[in-house]
């Protein structure tokens, strides 16, 4: 294989996308030479400009809706699609044809991730594709886009890292990796995002991080993205002499980001247009939306105004008739963003959750508590004891401390070029720290906040060469599967469920698990499924580790997992003892495979991605 | 669109294409500079309309007997006046009468149609000022100076080295970023109307 001349930074994000990359042959220590690749795409029907972000949107037209060419791209002349600015633009005018947040719907256990779902409200003759599809398309315009940019350089020689969320399963990180590979990137590595937020930060300090952090410190990074708010915890540490960092923890899949706080004003601002006499329609409301992102960015970065006017017009072309004058006031903006996203709240405070109404239309499953802080202090005390097994950290953190106390806050995504937002963060964490007597954390200074992801993606590929600091820490769970006890039946009981450790905590890439003792019969021929479950706190358990019980809290249950044995050289009906094999690829996916016995014979077993009803 | 009665839409049209045009182009700006002048060019009466791709100024601008004057296609123009039509209402705003309407209403229009040109000039042009320095400052010209970056203005005689005060700081374009467009794309229709099923 040729060696690659770039590496490849791709952030596949919820809403947006972007690729940078880092040329390898003119980068030498602390001295990157890097760069943002504007997407070459479709802003308007037959219009082509090349733009630093690729909004994650696929518009599905009516055949009768454009004309022939207007959905050409300077690389393929015919197209049926349209992807990115086009698409986000055209589709709020007909979301019926639009899709839009792939990502979520792409880990989302409720639904099979393989069919045509999407657009999901779409009535039946619109054409629709899988979450799985539209990641493809998004991936494959990246890499058309790089390859019409860089005819010299073809992407399918170059290193290529994809960011995912670190929330995300393994099923979620199979099906991204599934993606990117029938998009046709041949040499691809799977990245954190919190992560890919903290290389950035390491390359633009330009060497000075190591001023900045000290060994002992414990950096929480807070990635709210336009969809999903992503923790993790990374610490540093001192191994022969070096700086390194070891990312300890991450949080929950938690389906909230600045969308949804941009919804909310709109919200906010057209119910008291309502209460004016005024009722925005569909459309309206859009528009208004808009228009509540630009005046909440107002008035989150300068806190002297108090109040930014808001015009939606109207659809018509009678612009100054027909337009709904309003405006947001800071104190909405406060009740509604501060207090309702980020709330000052105790660090024993927990999202709120409730029972969902018993018939749920098929959605996204949105967090159903907006407040950040509270998933915050959720997730610090979750991992109270993360560091325990670290060396050089056993007892640092005091014995009665209820959450885990970071040292440094790193933060990423657009809504934190907000100060206010920041600094609320900053208190409210402060003052858990304070209150559990420990200094206060610092503010990791100097992010990117809207490119990091792709920056930090591209300069680990760097990195991953040798050229610099690695973040290292392996996967961030232990996964089991379910066992049922062998007891004798009891009529109304089902027989009580022990979960089998088959891959521990911290597996880094390119590792095999050991092979568990036990052995499980499959049934030659059909499938057979297996319950699969995550923990991202019980560190301890070695493969083969069975537990009898556990608090829902401590493991979570994931997605079957299906394994079948095909009947070459065997009866079907059959049943072989198999054991289960754990290994983590180089690409970052978790890989589960049986193993029967005495033989060199392994076969794959599949994550479930078909949904479940009650997940 | 080179009609000698140009309707009113369409001297609109012409005005703002050619306004960013004479932004944009250094060369063409001087050509309109010498029709405003008054000087006799060679096909009387329609407008030329320059593309304001980045092509080399045409001819010499000292050589005012025959200037060459591209008949150039309105093709640009039209795009950006769809573009401001599209991110600012522009054309919605400007073709509303206004008559009855509050200085209220008009100037909450006049906020969208600011922001949205605001964000269409910001996104496809570089526009930055000729002269850094604060108006009001004294500057030197020295000889030499580039005449169609800097006009003169009152009691222009002498020989340079000239020394004044800035009035107008000027503003020019240094980079243009307008889509590319499909073979057979209509820019012509500025916005298409919408109808709802």
């Amino acid at each position: 294989m040729s060696e690659a001349r770039y590496s490849i930074g791709i952030d596949l994000g919820t809403t947006h996308s972007a690729l940078s990359y880092v040329d390898l042959t003119a980068s030498d220590g602390e001295k990157t030479s890097q760069g943002v690749l504007a997407v070459t795409q479709l802003t308007g029907p037959g219009a082509v400009e090349d733009l630093d972000l690729l909004p994650s949107f696929l518009y599905l037209p009516h055949e009768s809706e454009l004309a022939p060419d207007d959905l050409g791209l300077p690389w393929s002349a015919v197209r049926d699609f349209a992807v990115g600015e086009l698409a986000r633009s055209r589709g709020a005018a007909t979301p019926i044809r639009l899709v839009s947040s792939a990502k979520s719907w792409l880990c989302h256990p409720g639904v099979d991730r393989r069919s045509a779902i999407l657009p999901n409200d779409a009535p039946p003759e619109v054409p629709r594709v899988s979450p799985l599809e539209a990641s493809v398309r998004y991936l494959t315009h990246l890499r058309e886009a790089w390859d019409h940019a860089h005819p010299e350089a073809p992407f399918g020689a170059q290193d290529i890292t994809v960011t995912i969320p670190a929330s995300f399963d393994p099923a979620a990180r199979e099906l991204t990796a599934e993606a990117a590979a029938v998009a046709g990137y041949a040499r691809m590595t799977l990245l954190e995002e919190p992560q890919a937020a903290l290389y950035s930060w390491i390359q633009k300090s330009g060497g000075q991080w190591r001023k900045q952090v000290k060994v002992g410190d414990i950096i929480l990074v807070v990635d709210v993205g336009g969809g999903t708010t992503d923790l993790s915890l990374i610490a540093v540490i001192e191994r022969d002499g070096n700086l390194e960092l070891h990312r300890v923890a991450v949080g929950e899949h938690i389906l909230l980001g600045g969308d949804n706080m941009d919804l909310t004003l709109a919200h906010v601002v057209a119910r008291k247009l309502a209460a004016q006499g005024t009722q925005a329609d569909a459309w309206q409301l859009r528009a208004l939306t808009y228009a509540c992102r630009a005046a909440k960015e107002t008035l989150l970065t300068d806190p002297e105004v108090q109040a930014v006017p808001l015009v939606v017009p109207s659809r018509g072309s009678k612009l100054i008739g027909g337009s709904l004058r309003t405006e947001l006031t800071r104190e909405e903006l406060t009740q509604t963003i501060l207090e309702g996203f980020f709330p000052a709240v105790d660090a024993s405070a927990r999202p709120v959750t409730r029972t969902r109404a018993g018939l749920t239309q098929l959605g996204l499953p949105y967090a159903q508590d907006a407040a950040i802080t509270r998933h915050l202090a959720a997730f610090l005390g979750r991992q109270v004891g993360a560091l325990a097994e670290l060396e050089g950290f056993a007892g640092k953190q005091s014995a009665a401390a209820t959450f885990l106390h970071p040292t440094a806050v790193l933060f990423n995504g657009g809504v934190f070029k907000s100060d206010l937002l920041v600094d609320r963060i900053l208190q409210t964490l402060n003052g858990w720290l304070a209150a559990e007597g420990a200094e206060p954390a610092r503010l990791l200074e100097g992010a990117d906040l809207d490119l990091a992801v792709a920056r930090g993606a591209a300069y680990y590929g760097y990195v991953r060469q040798g050229k610099g600091v690695r973040i290292r820490g392996g996967t961030a769970r232990a996964y089991y599967i379910g066992i049922e006890s062998s007891m004798p039946a009891i009529p109304g009981f089902e027989p009580p469920m022990q979960a089998l450790c088959v891959a521990p905590f911290g597996m880094e890439e390119g590792t095999d698990a050991a092979l568990p003792p036990q052995e499980f019969g499959l049934v030659v021929g059909e499938p057979v499924h297996f319950r699969f479950f995550g923990s991202s706190v019980r560190r301890q358990d070695q493969v083969g580790t069975l537990l009898d019980s556990w608090s829902p809290e401590d493991v979570q249950e994931l997605e079957e997992i299906q394994a079948t044995l095909p009947p070459e050289g065997r009866t079907p009906g059959d049943v072989v003892p198999v054991r289960l094999h754990a290994r983590v690829t180089e690409a970052g996916t978790l890989e589960l495979e049986a193993v029967p016995g005495g033989s060199g014979e392994r076969w794959k077993v599949e994550f479930d991605v078909r949904g479940s009803a009650n997940a | 669109m080179t009609d000698r009665n140009l309707s009113f839409l369409g001297r609109i049209s012409l005005a703002v294409g050619t306004f960013f045009t004479i932004l944009g182009d250094r060369g063409f700006a001087a050509g309109v500079q010498r029709l405003r002048d008054g000087e006799s060019v060679a096909p009387a009466a329609p407008a030329p309309v320059a593309a304001p791709a980045p092509v080399a100024a045409p001819a010499a601008p000292a050589a005012p007997s025959a200037p060459v004057l591209k008949e150039a296609s309105p093709v640009a123009a039209l795009q950006l006046l769809g573009l401001l039509q599209r991110d600012a209402r522009f054309v919605d705003f400007i073709e509303e009468d206004i008559a009855g309407y509050t200085d209220t209403e008009i100037g909450a229009a006049a906020r969208l149609v600011h922001d949205g040109c605001r964000a269409v000039l910001r996104e496809h042009f570089t526009i930055r000022p000729v002269r850094e320095e604060a108006e009001g400052s004294r500057v030197t010209l020295a000889d030499g100076f580039d005449a169609t970056a800097i006009r003169l203005t009152g009691n222009v005689v002498g020989s340079a080295p000239f020394r004044g005060s800035i009035s107008h700081r000027g503003w020019k374009v240094e980079d243009v970023r307008l889509p590319r467009l499909a073979e057979r794309h209509d820019a012509a229709v500025i916005a298409p109307a919408e109808v709802e099923l």
